[in-house]
């Protein structure tokens, strides 16, 4: 027999290889949507847990917020709420519900009403009311409203009609409304926790197996695996088009962007600095790149000598090129800082001072502080990477041989992360690098927990600073509801921040989006989470 | 026979209760107090600690904890894992099919590309075909398991963007996990779009099989290339041959039988090697099997399911080895003066 026959063998199991190629998953393909994220959500309820994991698989997905900003406008728009009104009086505010908004129906729960006023209430007291009876349920703690002291601000909720809420606060607070229109504040259904309660089931359900009115409902989750979504066809702002949604979970960066280029994802989660190139020169892909709401900074810890002295501050702020940190870290990914609040911000100051790079004058200010002679510090380097600070080690580096010509002789040091941030705590640093990123627009969300004399008790504020002045002026931009107003005091917090420096702004870094050219409509929101309501794929 | 039987049966439950001994014993020799290693309790002085160590009898002594530990493996309660929350012998339940599936249609498509392949070498033997198939089989041979996976991904997923790189269907459809064997799972589902689906799971099945395959064909068309060779050179085909037979008939009736019964013991003891090299593929393609789910317990220092997985794969191993023993002995005339196992 020849080899020719031979081959004829083999055929069939060519033909069948061959056979399984393409075809096929291209239709079902145009119904589903697949999103590449980094992990498994520690929740269903992102009330529950700030984590970004757990904010990007359910906030934007399975529910809504009362109002939301419009991540082009940055201005706030309604969502639940058709319109609100702050009373004269300062501290009530009068929400007017959106109708006709059904929740999801699903098999392990039938809705028999729409929202109403009913789920607002049940939302807030559950986080606010310590005696409410699901405050306890999974855990009882709800992270992003305790950093704020809510439960504190939040005086009253209470109903006016079936579609008409008032929530009168304990004192006027101008972030009130920022902070509802959160990735936290959504609103859950008060008939879902009811029917668990009345059926005697387990009540932690309502956060695991989550009824909401978004546009997608929750069909599994299978840990380390996958999550899958179904459209929810009566959602109010009009069906999404995808029928499924779907979150593979994929925790390699590169594997991640493996899929994203044969297709397996339509969207990846957070691409790697190093990857960015890789995916702009790809002819699928698209990357989407937007000013984050986020500043990395170095801050001194100011009650320790010689950081204590503002002179001292100003010198060694005057000796590092933040141009350089620039390039040689972000890789034209980030915009320099000149304050602390990042360019997107609406109280931003075009014409705020900043501190250059000026060697000379440097060693002059410290010869005026009696530190001609230089002296030693160590800079501590966050050890993780953070979308405000991709490689804070690599940073800490180069600062080293700046501070070495000025005669200043840094150690970098680097613990593991939780170490890192316990030590942190407990002030152990002389400085540190590291940054923050906003939960809101609200420039407020910027100044209390980085540089307030509270935030130094409850561990936020890494320079250690409390400025009475600087306070005061932070409570007055609060307490009024005026724009320009608040714009003027932010002005002058600048000018306080300026003249004491007890931190240097670095940069604010961009905040990335991959994904293939055939999706459409997928907004980059500025402070993190996403969104798939409105997302469609185009045939190609 | 019977006495065959026997003697196996009792090489299989002595083995058997020596790994169940070295999966006891593992949680002693894993750092930390064994408690707190099966149930991630850290507080020694905490009721729920008191309770759990009660429920393992470790504290009358390791010889009572045992027994315990072998009771509850045979009422099916293998603990809980740590990182899934779910009860141990569950998961290996849902895991354990996609990597024998993975392990069955490697062997599958290894048998039939190598045997025809060492076949045609075998005949040609000492010409460019065979040293052609040869040198191929030694490239195949040498070559690591997950590196060769890596490369299949480069060339045929990122390079020619032909095959998809991870899990075993688009997550776009929704298979019920009955058998948890997915191409069955799809003909016995009532999917709208089915052919879709299995069409899609085979190309999802392509890339690991091949990696997995590629090692054990290499093997088999070594032996069947020599077998063939021998055979080939004996009197009674030269006797066929004088007979007036024409080559193929020669190799049909009288070559091909000779020379394939001596490789099939050792063709079916390629299948736990493959089972291995399987679970090394699984990690590379995110494929959801034992041997993926195994690396994930062990990334988490989760003991109860590290300890489990280790004892069902050993066992399987095991028990597959002795079935074929036991199979060859039925078959194959020439394995009956084996009384003794053999290393």
């Amino acid at each position: 027999m020849s080899d020719y026959r031979l081959l004829l063998l083999l055929m069939p199991l060519l033909t069948f290889i061959a056979g399984c190629e393409q075809q096929s998953t291209r239709q079902l393909a145009q119904k589903g949507l697949v999103y590449c994220s980094e992990g498994n959500p520690a929740t269903f309820n992102p009330q529950l847990d700030i984590s970004g994991i757990t904010v990007d698989a359910t906030s934007h997905q399975l529910y809504n917020r009362l109002i939301r900003y419009n991540p082009e406008t940055g201005q706030l728009e309604p969502e639940l709420a058709t319109s609100w009104l702050l009373r004269d009086d300062g501290v009530t505010y009068e929400f007017q519900l959106r109708k006709d908004v059904p929740f999801h129906s699903t098999p392990y729960f039938t809705p028999t009403r729409n929202f109403n006023v009913d789920d607002v209430i049940f939302t807030f007291d559950r986080w606010r009311m310590l005696s409410h009876n699901y405050h306890n349920v999974s855990g009882g703690s709800y992270p992003y409203f305790e950093s704020l002291e809510l439960s504190q601000v939040v005086e009253e909720v209470s109903r006016i009609n079936g579609y008409r809420v008032k929530i009168k606060l304990s004192h006027p607070d101008s972030s009130f409304l920022a902070s509802l229109a959160t990735d936290f504040a959504i609103i859950l259904s008060a008939e879902y926790a009811e029917y668990l309660e009345d059926e005697e089931l387990d009540k932690s359900l309502i956060d695991r197996r989550p009824i909401g009115t978004g546009p997608y409902k929750f069909a599994s989750f299978q840990r380390n695996s996958h999550i899958r979504y179904f459209r929810h066809p009566d959602y109010w702002a009009g069906p999404a088009k995808p029928e499924q949604l779907l979150y593979d979970i994929t925790p390699t960066s590169s594997m991640r962007l493996a899929k994203l280029i044969t297709g397996e994802c339509d969207v990846a989660a957070y691409p790697a600095q190093t990857e960015l190139k890789v995916i702009q020169e790809h002819p699928e892909l698209t990357l989407d790149e937007l000013p984050g709401l986020n500043v990395g900074f170095w801050a001194f810890n100011t009650k320790r000598p010689p950081f204590d002295n503002p002179k001292v501050r100003r010198a060694l702020a005057m000796a590092i090129d933040k141009e350089t940190l620039l390039d040689a870290v972000y890789f034209d990914s980030a915009v320099r800082a000149k304050g602390i609040l990042p360019p997107t911000s609406w109280a931003y100051d075009q014409t705020q001072q900043e501190v250059n790079y000026n060697p000379v004058r440097a060693r002059q200010l410290l010869e005026e502080a009696g530190f001609g002679e230089g002296f030693s510090m160590n800079i501590w380097a966050l050890p993780v990477q953070r979308p405000y600070n991709p490689n804070a080690r690599k940073m800490a580096e180069i600062m080293q041989r700046y501070l070495a010509e000025i005669g200043v002789s840094a150690r970098i040091i680097s613990y593991e992360w939780s170490n890192f941030r316990e030590r942190l705590r407990a002030m152990q640093h002389d400085s540190v690098l590291i940054g923050w990123s906003a939960d809101n627009v609200d420039p407020d969300n910027f100044y209390r927990p980085l540089l307030s004399c509270p935030a130094v008790d409850s561990g936020s504020n890494r320079a250690n600073w409390c400025h009475p002045e600087f306070d005061k002026v932070l409570e007055q931009a609060l307490m009024s509801a005026d724009k320009q107003q608040r714009t003027a005091l932010y002005r002058q917090a600048n000018q306080i921040l300026n003249d004491q420096m007890p931190l240097v702004p670095l940069a604010h870094a961009y905040r990335f989006q991959a994904y293939r050219k055939a999706v459409r409509n997928l907004p980059i929101l500025p402070f993190g989470g996403i969104a798939f309501g409105g997302v469609s794929k185009e045939e190609r | 026979m019977l006495y065959y039987l026997l003697r196996r049966i009792n090489l299989l439950l002595v083995t058997l209760l020596i790994l169940t001994l070295a999966s006891y014993a593992l949680v002693f020799l894993f750092p930390g107090d064994p408690i707190t290693n099966l149930t991630g309790i850290s507080d020694t002085h905490s009721a729920a600690y008191q309770r759990q160590s009660f429920a393992y009898n470790l504290t009358q002594g390791w010889w009572q904890g045992y027994i315990t530990y072998m009771q509850d493996l045979l009422s099916g309660q293998w603990g809980l894992s740590m990182s899934t929350g779910k009860s141990v012998f569950a998961d290996i339940g849902a895991h354990l099919p996609a990597s024998i599936e993975l392990a069955m249609y490697a062997m599958l498509v290894s048998v039939f590309v190598s045997l025809p392949l060492g076949i045609i070498a075998g005949l040609r033997h000492g010409r460019h075909t065979d040293s052609m198939v040869l040198g191929a089989s030694l490239v195949g041979y040498s070559m690591p398991v997950f590196w060769l996976a890596l490369i299949m991904i480069l060339v045929f997923s990122l390079q020619l963007g032909l095959l998809p790189i991870s899990g075993r269907i688009s997550l776009l459809y929704d298979v019920p996990a009955e058998t948890g064997f997915i191409l069955l799972d799809i003909l016995t589902s009532d999917l709208p779009n089915q052919d879709a689906a299995f069409n899609d799971a085979l190309r999802h099945l392509i890339l690991p099989t091949l990696s997995v395959s590629i090692v054990t064909s290499a093997m088999i068309i070594r032996l069947t290339r020599r077998s063939v060779v021998d055979v080939m050179r004996r009197d009674y085909i030269k006797a066929a041959y004088a007979k007036g037979l024409t080559q193929w008939q020669v190799l049909w009736r009288h070559g091909l039988k000779n020379a394939l019964m001596p490789i099939m013991p050792q063709l079916a003891m390629q299948f736990t090697v493959l089972l291995t090299n399987a679970m090394i593929v699984e990690v590379i393609f995110s494929w959801p099997g034992i041997g993926e789910w195994l690396v994930q317990a062990i990334y988490m220092r989760d003991y109860p399911a590290i300890r489990g997985g280790m004892l069902v794969v050993s066992a399987l191993v095991i028990m597959f080895t002795i079935a074929i023993d036991v199979f060859m002995r039925a078959f194959y005339p020439l394995s009956k003066r084996q009384i003794h196992a053999q290393v």
